[in-house]
């Protein structure tokens, strides 16, 4: 049977109010998604109005502030709070970005904050990464080498050629671009996503790794690569600056220059 | 399983495992020592609070130290030497030589692995020069920083968990270490944890557990540390009847973002960064004349508090040193310091291709930590034996303290020590455990202790929220165990945490809940943040002399003939310390290298 309704717990209700105190005088209103796998109740839009005179600038110092001073029960990772770690990824005003990285003052009215779209959730803001780990070994991101290295020094690799490798190897984990990616809402089970694909060509890319033609064919997929639409929400949205689509453009270049 | 599962109020699910190797904690010594021990056949679990890639190593940014002299003539004598010196002479000279000796070959090895280190134009290792790692005993800086960009600790980070996966390793991953399993012969045997994904709690039962669980910066208000750092296995050992070391020895960055904290890498200073003050002088040069800004970081920090507390500070405030990169180029900025130029946009809005940047001394690194050995055996000293092992336990990274660091770490030395000794670890474990052996059953009513802790916190209705009694200790620990201190201050910073410990049965935890509860885990963080806290100030308090990154202004001198030894520190459960000491290694692994004799230390 086809099912037209949507599951009863995907309606978001409105949660519980938290006023500033009265002496604060520079409040934004924050709108943070909560849900707990503890009742059986739906998920709710908790409303904090927040004071950020007494705060640092980033999402994050809000969020911590709510935790520390306001609902100890509002949950979320962060850990490096300068957006090394990809820990704090979530969706803060439509956008997948970084929580220790989004100035709160780079946006108007209330702030919506939400989890990392269509992943499972585990709690409020943390959400279920397993399928995206485990895809990102799927692709074996290590280096395969059938040439020994030097028994007493390192492989050499000249500038030019480990210069290919920057813009992906700084990549995070954070999986912003993999969650703002339709095609991976849509055929997330079977399509890789950008963060993996970007992993996958960084290998590619790397003039050490003698395993070029296997990757190539395991990624000769409709779904695996060829599910990416150009649709570029990942490059849009990487909070590191990087360029998931060119690398993606990439890897289907060479799936043809190699057949030509 | 009777007496674990009926805790003081309902049921937990418990989960037990048998494991010939659990690694708890998953940053560079962590997955150094899994992936050995795994590829050695051991069956091997890692369980980690965070998934393994957002671990604190992935911060690290300058580079890993090590003599490849590719950019200019280098000697592993060299290296240990100025480790020695940085350490004021309490690092432990055999495990620096082990260190130094160790580096290169474990470098190559890391490059073997893939790690993306930026190149030379011959394509070797790119190298650049770091706080105190110097040509020749001493005469000149000497690039020996191994690096990839100003990302070092990402890459290596990054590429151990690859190799992780391609070892077929299994992580435990969110899942918080709560404690040690011991036995009566005082031996460990396994580890409790909690799963925050599901609410289970699991028994490691386990011929060897490591512990590498890094360091506890966050006990102090501004640090450049993750919020993750916590110092869980400090916590553990200590709640465990086990000894700390060195506590007293904290190191403060001198260039964390005035005033975010965040870390801006010594490798600026590296590639010809230096530091003004507010009349636009290069101070450095005043403090260390040869090697400048270059110099050690406990002595770079004392400068910039110096000049501040003389009035020399920047800003209104005068509270601020500034650091220029922008004489440097905006391509070579570019180039090397990438993260550099981003991170003090975003939490400084500067652009360090044109302007300087402000910074300050912040918390960065804990030279003490679990005593260890050279092969990374938690070590118990005794009366009789100072160097007594403690069966099925090690620890290893920041966690530990073997001591290569002494009283001071150099810049660099971070990311060697965790792959030194967690590689030594892993070829330690593969000697001693027989993968054939059974696996002893666990005590009886092993982890009761543990769960009922975990239970108690769980539903704590007392008064106080875990943020303001954390805030309160990090305010006191940012006080009292600061760049410099005195009695009076240390002693009342010792009241103060006392206090804390008196108060702590007020804690209140709003969650109730067993699935990622971080309230309850925030809490029980705070515990082990106490604790490490409690050995700082008593171990403090009672050395009375200034050595590398302690400095006592009413006791400005080092004193070899009384302090030359670790401060090893006992902590019981009400909060007490005793403090014990344990000589220094003044001796080599091997007759290829002498001892190098205390002098003073001037840069």
């Amino acid at each position: 049977m086809v099912e037209l309704r949507l599951p009863r717990n995907s309606t978001v209700t409105k949660g519980q109010h938290f006023p500033a105190p009265a002496s604060a005088k520079n409040v934004r209103t924050f709108k943070v998604y909560r849900w707990t796998p503890d009742d059986d109740k739906n998920p709710a839009m908790d409303t904090y109005d927040i004071d950020l005179d007494h705060i640092g600038p980033m999402v994050l110092d809000a969020l911590i502030h709510i935790k520390n001073d306001v609902d100890p029960t509002l949950t979320f990772r962060r850990s490096c709070r300068e957006g090394i770690c990809g820990s704090c990824a979530m969706n803060i005003d439509g956008e997948n970005t970084l929580a220790c990285l989004k100035p709160i003052d780079s946006m108007t009215g209330d702030i919506l904050i939400n989890p990392l779209p269509h992943m499972p959730i585990v709690k409020d803001l943390v959400s279920n990464l397993d399928g995206a780990y485990a895809q990102l070994r799927s692709i074996e991101p290590w280096m395969k080498s059938d040439s020994a290295p030097p028994p007493d020094g390192e492989r050499l690799q000249s500038p030019e050629e480990r210069a290919k490798l920057d813009g992906m190897w700084e990549c995070i984990l954070c999986f912003c671009c993999t969650t703002s990616c339709p095609s991976y809402w849509w055929n997330g089970d079977r399509y890789l996503g950008p963060a993996t694909l970007l992993a996958a060509y960084r290998w590619i890319a790397d003039t050490r790794d003698e395993d070029t033609g296997e990757r190539l064919d395991s990624l000769e997929d409709t779904f695996k690569l060829y599910a990416c639409r150009t649709i570029m929400n990942c490059t849009q949205t990487c909070p590191k600056g990087l360029n998931p689509a060119k690398a993606i453009g990439r890897i289907k270049e060479l799936q043809v220059e190699r057949k030509l | 399983m009777s007496a674990t599962s009926s805790p003081s109020r309902g049921a937990y699910r418990i989960v037990d495992h048998a494991y010939d190797v659990v690694v708890v904690g998953a940053g560079g010594s962590g997955l150094r020592a899994t992936l050995g021990m795994g590829a050695a056949g051991l069956s091997t679990a890692c369980v980690t609070k965070v998934f393994p890639t957002r671990s604190h190593t992935v911060a690290a940014q300058g580079g890993i130290g090590a003599s490849l002299g590719n950019m200019a003539e280098d000697n592993w004598r060299w290296h240990m030497y100025d480790t020695v010196k940085g350490s004021d002479w309490l690092g432990d000279q055999d495990a620096i030589e082990f260190m130094c000796r160790e580096a290169v070959p474990a470098v190559h090895e890391l490059e073997h692995f893939g790690v993306p280190f930026s190149r030379t134009e011959a394509g070797k290792i790119y190298q650049r020069p770091f706080g105190g790692h110097m040509s020749d005993y001493g005469k000149a800086p000497v690039p020996r920083a191994c690096a990839a960009a100003d990302r070092t600790g990402h890459a290596i980070l990054h590429t151990l968990y690859q190799q992780c996966l391609k070892h077929n390793v299994e992580f435990f991953v969110e899942y918080f270490a709560v404690d040690l399993i011991m036995d009566d012969e005082g031996a460990c045997r396994g580890v409790i944890a909690w799963c925050l994904d599901d609410g289970t709690i699991h028994r490691f039962n386990a011929k060897t557990v490591v512990l590498a669980t890094g360091g506890y910066g966050r006990a102090w208000q501004s640090c450049t540390s993750a919020h993750t750092c916590t110092g869980d296995g400090g916590g553990m050992v200590m709640r465990a009847g086990l000894p700390t070391q060195d506590m007293e020895f904290v190191q403060f960055h001198p260039t964390g973002i005035y005033p975010a904290g965040c870390l801006l890498t010594e490798g600026c200073r590296g590639e010809g960064a230096y530091l003004t003050n507010a009349e636009g002088e290069r101070f450095m040069e005043r403090y260390a004349p040869t090697a400048k800004d270059l110099a050690s970081r406990d002595v770079v920090s004392r400068a910039m508090t110096v000049e501040i507390k003389e009035g020399r500070g920047c800003g209104t405030k005068k509270d601020h040193i500034m650091m220029h990169l922008e004489h440097l180029g905006s391509d070579l900025l570019h180039e090397r310091l990438p993260g550099i130029i981003e991170t003090s946009r975003i939490f400084a809005g500067v652009d360090v291709t044109k302007e300087p940047v402000p910074v300050l001394p912040t918390v960065h690194y804990n030279m003490g930590g679990i005593p260890t050995n050279i092969h990374g055996e938690v070590v118990r000293p005794t009366e009789d034996n100072p160097d007594a092992v403690v069966p099925g336990l090690m620890a290893v990274g920041e966690a530990a303290c073997v001591s290569v660091h002494g009283a001071n770490r150099l810049g660099t030395n971070s990311l060697l020590d965790l792959i030194v000794f967690g590689r030594a670890a892993a070829r330690r474990a593969a000697e001693i455990v027989k993968p054939t052996d059974f696996v002893k059953p666990l005590p009886a009513g092993a982890g009761e202790q543990a769960l009922d802790r975990l239970d108690a916190m769980r539903y704590a209705k007392g008064g106080t929220r875990v943020s303001e009694m954390r805030e309160r200790l990090q305010r006191d620990m940012q006080t009292h165990a600061a760049v410099f201190r005195t009695e009076d201050s240390l002693k009342e910073g010792c009241d103060k945490i006392r206090q804390i410990w008196s108060e702590k049965g007020d804690l209140s935890v709003a969650d109730h809940s067993l699935i990622w509860n971080s309230d309850l885990m925030e809490a029980m963080e705070f515990e082990n943040l106490l604790a490490n806290a409690t050995a700082t100030l008593e171990s403090g308090l009672l050395r009375h002399e200034s050595r590398g990154a302690h400095a006592r202004d009413d006791f400005p001198d080092r004193d070899d003939h009384e302090w030359m030894k670790h401060s090893v520190s006992w902590l019981d459960e009400k909060g007490d310390t005793k403090l014990t000491y344990r000589p220094v290694h003044m001796k080599t692994l091997t007759d290829e290298v002498e001892v190098f004799p205390p002098k003073k230390r001037v840069y």
